[in-house]
């Protein structure tokens, strides 16, 4: 088990990260943050407080939870639906920021786009990451990159977050 | 989950609480422009009605729709079971069109269970109400709507005092409700005249009551059974008006109970009978309430059954084993 990233690590990619699509979007004004639950949900709150601080003012943000939305359901046991909490006034014409913590195949993302489209149609959508460890299956791409971590498929990243781990880090397990 | 939802039975307490968070999850997105989720799509989900159902029917095909799954109404009259077709080879027949769920309702007691016990079929099999045994999903639409008026924030429903109200002994809504109600941990009273009261419910972890007036004021939720006018033929009490004398829920009632007790119904109402037109009408009524609770009850039912690997064909039904919840 590696540790690839420890809190601070974590914080100042996050900051980056904040700052990135603050100049990427030229201000917060039009900008809604959604994190995919469980810890792009946590992530998402983070990058939101960050952002509200560098301009001085709220952020709308929200949750988005794509369990429904999957392609892979017939694969498994079905799993607990979690929170979609989507800002008052929507998402239509808005700037959407996606956040999630591992970016792997893209297939979750793909099931986002697919909820985000039930919900309205943004401006635009855009996706930030914590980690991503490639092996794309799907033609997708992050805008916002913590750190790529190269990686092969049978290791498994792990994000640990205060919110719900007690502690930041990001590691690898399994065969380097 | 068991595979088949034939009674409350069939569901552990965590089962029953994970409907109930699910459901409140998708109760969201029927507030949403947009009421579709890919998430059954292709799918087969057919209504099996052998017996007349506004709500109940409806309510699965809108769940099922939203959910988009394609549905087929297959309903008693104007079928060939109006022609004597054994619920045998209606459900080979069924199976045959590739069916994966089966939602029946029946007037014989236990026709669900056969159909999901005989391996004529390898699809999930969903009770609709089945004679005088239970109805599940409507319970569980009961304790959705319970739960989120009097417990917001928690799990169950610990501590809730339900009168139930009428015709028990006939009644498959009361039945599942005892079940699942008291599986959340509810404080049930039945109140019937004991004409209407089961052989055996002394046994059932349930107080019961002989007057509408003993509990009114105590309770939290006040659920009122419909009479059954056409189980009604053996005299099960000396007329209608003094069944609504003692058991129905008037105006002066209404004035008695709590100002945070619910008023429930599954519906049809007798308005008049078991319930007076402005008790049916008043603030403290959910009954439509339940309605719009139904669909998205029945969403978290289907998602849940349906939604996730299939289980190979064939598989031991009798072993109705637990998939990873």
């Amino acid at each position: 088990m590696t540790n690839v990233m420890n809190e601070g690590d974590i914080t100042r990619a996050l900051r980056r990260i904040a700052h990135e699509i603050i100049e990427r979007n030229r201000g917060s004004e039009n900008l809604v943050v959604l994190g995919i639950p469980t810890r792009g949900a946590f992530l998402s709150a983070r990058v939101a407080e960050l952002i509200s601080q560098i301009e001085g003012k709220s952020i709308r943000r929200g949750t988005l939870d794509i369990t429904m939305f999957r392609d892979d359901l017939r694969m498994r046991a079905p799993k607990p639906l979690l929170p979609t909490e989507i800002p008052p006034g929507g998402i239509e014409n808005t700037d959407v920021i996606l956040v999630d913590d591992v970016f792997f195949s893209g297939r979750t993302i793909r099931a986002a786009l697919d909820a985000l489209g039930e919900l309205g149609r943004p401006n635009s959508v855009q996706l930030a990451v914590l980690v991503d460890r490639g092996h794309r299956e799907l033609p997708i791409r992050a805008d916002f990159v913590g750190k790529n971590i190269p990686t092969s498929r049978e290791e498994i990243v792990k994000v640990h977050l205060a919110e719900i781990d007690g502690l930041d880090e990001v590691l690898i397990e399994g065969n380097a | 989950m068991k595979r088949h939802l034939l009674s409350i039975n069939d569901l552990t307490y965590d089962d029953a609480v994970l409907i109930l968070d699910t459901a409140a999850e998708l109760a969201k997105i029927s507030d949403a422009p947009v009421k579709k989720l890919p998430t059954l799509r292709g799918r087969t989900v057919v209504n099996l009605f052998f017996e007349d159902s506004t709500r109940t029917r409806i309510s699965f095909e809108a769940a099922a729709k939203r959910l988009s799954a394609d549905v087929i109404n297959f309903s008693a009259k104007g079928s060939s079971l109006s022609k004597g077709e054994s619920l045998k080879d209606t459900a080979l027949t069924l199976q045959a069109m590739g069916a994966d769920a089966v939602i029946i309702r029946h007037n014989a007691s236990g026709a669900p269970a056969r159909l999901a016990d005989q391996q004529w079929m390898t699809g999930s099999v969903i009770n609709a109400g089945d004679g005088t045994h239970e109805h599940p999903t409507q319970a569980l639409l009961d304790a959705f709507t319970i739960r989120k008026h009097l417990r917001p924030e928690n799990k169950d429903l610990t501590g809730v005092k339900v009168s139930i109200v009428g015709d028990v002994l006939h009644s498959r809504v009361a039945r599942s409700n005892v079940l699942l109600l008291g599986k959340l941990g509810a404080e049930i009273t039945l109140v019937a005249p004991p004409t209407l009261l089961p052989v055996g419910v002394e046994k059932w972890p349930v107080k019961i009551a002989f007057g509408l007036d003993a509990v009114i004021a105590d309770s939290d939720v006040v659920m009122m059974l419909r009479i059954q006018r056409e189980r009604m033929a053996e005299l099960f009490f000396p007329s209608e008006r003094e069944y609504s004398r003692q058991f129905g829920l008037n105006s002066d009632r209404l004035r008695k109970i709590k100002p945070t007790a619910l008023v429930m119904h599954p519906g049809p109402m007798n308005r008049g009978l078991e319930i007076s037109a402005d008790s049916a009408d008043s603030l403290q009524s959910v009954i439509v309430e339940q309605v719009t609770n139904g669909v998205s009850v029945r969403m978290a039912v289907l998602y849940l059954l349906l939604g996730g690997a299939p289980l190979a064909a064939g598989a031991n039904v009798e072993s109705n084993e637990k998939v990873g919840m």
